[in-house]
């Protein structure tokens, strides 16, 4: 482990992106993120990189489709209300198979909704947000080392596969200072992009980056294509944290900052000799199934900033195999770790 | 021995045009590639082309294209430059993509004096969906959604880009040229020569607002829509040079 540094986590984004060869940053003010822009401003110019305030959350995002398009690494960030602006061009990203990084600092909706910590756009991360088939790499740190380490990854996901990923926190996160250390973060994997829009220089054939497909049968062709390679993403990329399964009554899965609520509310469990267990979901897309399928509780719980839109993943993973409760709080209020502990013994008195 | 008076751009590929008789694209499209012949720019050029009739550009341009989403192209362009500063990058768009639901992307492009070239096809309809109110169809013009006439009352009135762009600081060049007649086809040429040329002298935002024709849209012949260009559009679309910085400095 190197150097440790006290950093806000949206601070330690930037300089996480930084570190992994992203000099192309397009963004659009919007609380609570916005200290991530703000370091970007300072930094780039240093760096021979680019910070551009976009006239939009729509305009920046395709700012992104442009530079992504054009091979380098690019990196925009929002929360809610401005994620729901750039859903189109999300869906553009994905459909050209371009690689980028979209960070989203989540706070409380629907509408305008407020600026306190959520988890709330669960569906829209997991789901797509914007039209047709496509799905986004969704990562969920719940630390700020976390945080750091994830955007390192999720650069060199996002060219190893050529899909849009997210990095999903919340504005817990996102302000909150933890010691973290930059040396270990994965190192930056730079996938070649023959595909790239760069100019021919007249020594190749024309690039075409498109989305358009008038033919239904050639459209079909390229979505299942897509298909394709998200299949081998959910075969390899499942990501998980995991303790305390083997003889659990009941398995409380949360992500995020949440899962920080969770570990205490386990603690004061075992301690009075209730049997719970943990399963942290790290990767919201692929959802990380198989293990749901390994482990036999009598219960499982999804504790979540929302209204509880992680149960329906929870269900169709663990395939019934046990009910799936939930737990939480939104709009902005942070369950305590009280309520999940009162919320098992309910629970577990219900299952008995 | 024979001499070559005439030849197809290399820039511009072999595939037959698809657009209708009588479109103003083929001409534009021919004169852009012209250009970046003469400028022997073809291995440098990232082409962004629109939502609308000019969706499939690609096809018949002979260098790198990227496709955007309606009105986005001036962003789109922006994150091409920024990340490949020593490229051409122009988009090609619509007066639908560009004066209407692009309109954000266009003026914040132009004021940021964004070294790209705009390339702005104004032909007051929207083509590609069927031929429905543009923000540039001329007052009393009769559209799918203006089937009484664009009554201004209730639909407003038609977008002045150029004369809009030219109160920013921002731009470098604003020019509207029309393909009408040969002479005002030879000036279409000579400021698209000019806009990208500012690009590779590194001047900032040029845009060239072409007056163009959709005779199918339109329910004309080619000739009579030609025509309807002369009669109806160059008079609430007057031709000329908006903004020249070069001129201003001198």
């Amino acid at each position: 482990m190197g150097e440790k540094v006290l950093m806000k986590g949206n601070e330690a984004i930037g300089e996480a992106a930084i570190r992994s060869g992203c000099r192309h940053f397009f963004g659009y003010p919007i609380t609570p993120q916005t200290e991530l822009s703000a370091y970007m401003v300072k930094k780039m110019p240093k760096i021979g990189g680019v910070f551009l305030q976009a006239e939009s959350e729509v305009a920046a995002i395709n700012m992104v489709y442009g530079a992504a398009a054009a091979g380098v690494r690019a990196m925009t960030s929002s929360s809610s209300p401005g994620i729901s602006l750039k859903s189109e061009g999300i869906s553009y990203l994905a459909a050209g198979d371009l690689p980028c990084v979209i960070v989203n600092i989540v706070r409380g909706g629907p509408g305008l909704g407020g600026i306190q910590p959520a988890q709330s756009d669960y569906f829209q991360a997991t789901r797509g947000g914007g039209h047709g088939d496509y799905h986004l790499i969704v990562l969920a740190p719940n630390s700020v080392q976390e945080l750091v380490y994830l955007t390192a990854d999720a650069f060199n996901l996002s060219d190893e596969y050529r899909i849009p990923v997210m990095l999903l926190g919340d504005g817990t996160l996102g302000q909150m200072m933890e010691p973290v250390d930059f040396d270990s973060i994965p190192e930056p994997v730079y996938a070649e992009k023959p595909w790239a829009a760069t100019g021919t220089e007249n020594k190749r054939d024309k690039n075409v980056i498109e989305t358009l497909f008038l033919e239904a049968t050639e459209l079909e062709e390229r979505v299942l294509e897509r298909e394709k390679k998200y299949d081998v993403v959910k075969e390899k990329l499942q990501r998980y944290e995991a303790h305390n399964t083997d003889d659990a009554d009941i398995i409380i899965s949360s992500y995020g900052i949440t899962s920080r609520v969770v570990e205490t509310a386990v603690k004061i469990l075992r301690d009075e000799g209730i049997k719970a267990g943990v399963i942290r979901p790290i990767t919201l897309w692929p959802f990380p199934e198989k293990i749901y399928k390994q482990v036999k509780p009598k219960a499982f719980l999804s504790v979540e900033m929302s209204t509880g839109q992680m149960v329906e993943d929870i269900r169709l993973a663990c395939e019934c195999s046990a009910p799936v409760y939930f737990c939480g709080r939104t709009g902005g209020v942070i369950p305590t770790p009280d309520e999940v502990v009162q919320k098992v013994k309910d629970i577990l008195k219900e299952v008995k | 021995m024979s001499k070559t008076i005439y030849a197809k751009p290399k820039s511009l590929t072999d595939t037959t045009f698809r657009y209708c008789p009588g479109c103003s694209h083929g001409i534009v499209h021919k004169l852009v590639c012209e250009v970046i012949d003469e400028l022997d720019i073809q291995g440098k050029t990232i082409a962004v082309e629109p939502v609308g009739c000019a969706v499939t550009a690609h096809n018949y341009f002979n260098f790198d294209v990227v496709q955007a989403a309606h009105g986005r192209a001036p962003a789109v362009a922006t994150g091409i430059k920024r990340s490949l500063p020593d490229r051409i990058v122009f988009t090609y768009q619509g007066d639908g993509d560009l004066a209407s639901i692009g309109t954000a992307e266009t003026v914040h492009s132009a004021t940021r004096g964004e070294n790209i070239t705009v390339i702005f096809i104004n032909n007051t309809i929207y083509g590609m969906t069927g031929g429905q109110m543009a923000p540039t169809s001329l007052p009393g013009q009769v559209t799918q959604t203006s089937p009484y006439g664009r009554d201004t009352h209730t639909q407003g009135y038609p977008v002045r880009i150029c004369e809009m762009l030219a109160t920013l600081d921002g731009p470098s060049y604003i020019a509207r040229v029309s393909t009408d007649t040969v002479p005002h086809i030879k000036e279409a040429k000579k400021a698209i020569k000019k806009a990208f040329e500012n690009q590779i002298n590194g001047k900032g935002f040029s845009i060239v607002e072409i007056l163009s024709t959709c005779p199918t849209n339109w329910g004309m012949s080619p000739i009579e829509a030609m025509k309807r260009l002369q009669d109806e559009m160059i008079p609430y679309y007057p031709l000329g040079v908006y903004k020249d910085v070069e001129e201003v400095n001198e």
